[in-house]
């Protein structure tokens, strides 16, 4: 079984490193709506879908976070992108599939999925 | 509806969260002999008053303002009473509030637990500003997490970080099946 001990030793791995990050650089806040109605639609696959893509990409400029109801409730699961001193975008009716476009065509290349924006879904 | 149980504690602890909590614990007890599932969610957050405590049971009570409704007490209550189990708050202002269902576990129309280390990891990794302590019981077994615990073998380092973030995922994994075998709850 997993013990402390693994944990001890990552700390151990990561004390050099730590320092190293600079805050001075916004990040990109993506947002995925987490309450009842986001629950309901599937949000939990499209949340863990973009953690570890983000993760696996190594977008360290990227934050995902988890937030509660929009208000949209028939358009969740709802992802939410936030780029420093740029207009949000939201996306609607998200998929684990749609949310992994995302972060390759938005996050990466910087390039808005506009055909799953909530702008072009409501017409 | 939600098509499990650990999308319901996703849910009911994100309340928690809203009311400020910074220490909650989760537990879940599964005992075959008693034919029980319990689920209790304790958090030290900021409480309710009598008069809402006896509304959050109401389907068209909500402290929200971008709706009108709040549907996750409600789905949480009727899917432990749908098995003939039981559903319980306690709650008081600044003392934090408690959530606790019982489920008849062979019962047809109890919904399967589900991915509760999904739950479990996303709700600590996501909110690395609030202690967790999950307890998870298996007939006479049980593990716990305690971030707490983390806390003080990583100092600064946060439980987000992409390497800490992959062990709580593995040490959920390992110690849930060490607890019940693999068993589908």
């Amino acid at each position: 079984m997993k013990s402390l001990e693994e944990l001890k030793a990552i700390r151990e791995k990561m004390q050099g490193q730590i320092g190293l990050r600079s805050e001075s650089s916004e990040k990109t806040r993506v947002v995925v709506g987490m309450a009842t109605c986001g629950i309901a639609s599937g949000a939990r696959p499209v949340l863990n879908a973009l953690s570890d893509a983000v993760q696996s990409k190594g977008l360290s400029n990227v934050q995902v976070t988890m937030t509660g109801c929009i208000g949209l409730c028939q358009y969740e699961p709802i992802v939410e992108v936030f780029e420093p001193g740029k207009d949000k975008v939201t996306y609607v009716k998200m998929t684990p599939e749609k949310a992994l476009e995302v972060v390759d065509q938005h996050l990466i290349r910087g390039q808005v999925v506009s055909k799953y924006t909530i702008a072009e879904v409501l017409g | 509806m939600l098509q499990e149980l650990s999308l319901n504690v996703l849910d009911i602890v994100s309340n928690s969260i809203r009311a400020g909590a910074n220490l909650i614990e989760i537990t879940v007890e599964v005992d075959r002999e008693r034919d029980s599932l319990t689920i209790e969610i304790n958090d030290n957050g900021c409480g309710m008053t009598k008069e809402q405590l006896a509304m959050v049971e109401d389907p068209f009570y909500t402290t929200r303002t971008t709706r009108k409704i709040g549907l996750g007490v409600p789905f949480f209550k009727m899917a432990a009473l749908g098995t003939g189990g039981s559903f319980h708050i306690s709650s008081a202002p600044k003392a934090g509030t408690k959530v606790s269902a019982s489920f008849i576990l062979s019962h047809i129309d109890r919904m399967p637990l589900g991915d509760i280390n999904s739950t479990i990891h996303t709700l600590i990794t996501m909110n690395t500003q609030i202690d967790f302590v999950y307890t998870y019981k298996f007939d006479n077994k049980q593990f716990v997490l305690d971030t707490r615990q983390f806390r003080e073998i990583l100092g600064d380092i946060p439980l987000d970080n992409p390497e800490v973030s992959a062990y709580i995922k593995e040490y959920l994994e390992e110690n849930k099946n060490g607890t019940d075998d693999g068993y589908q709850i």
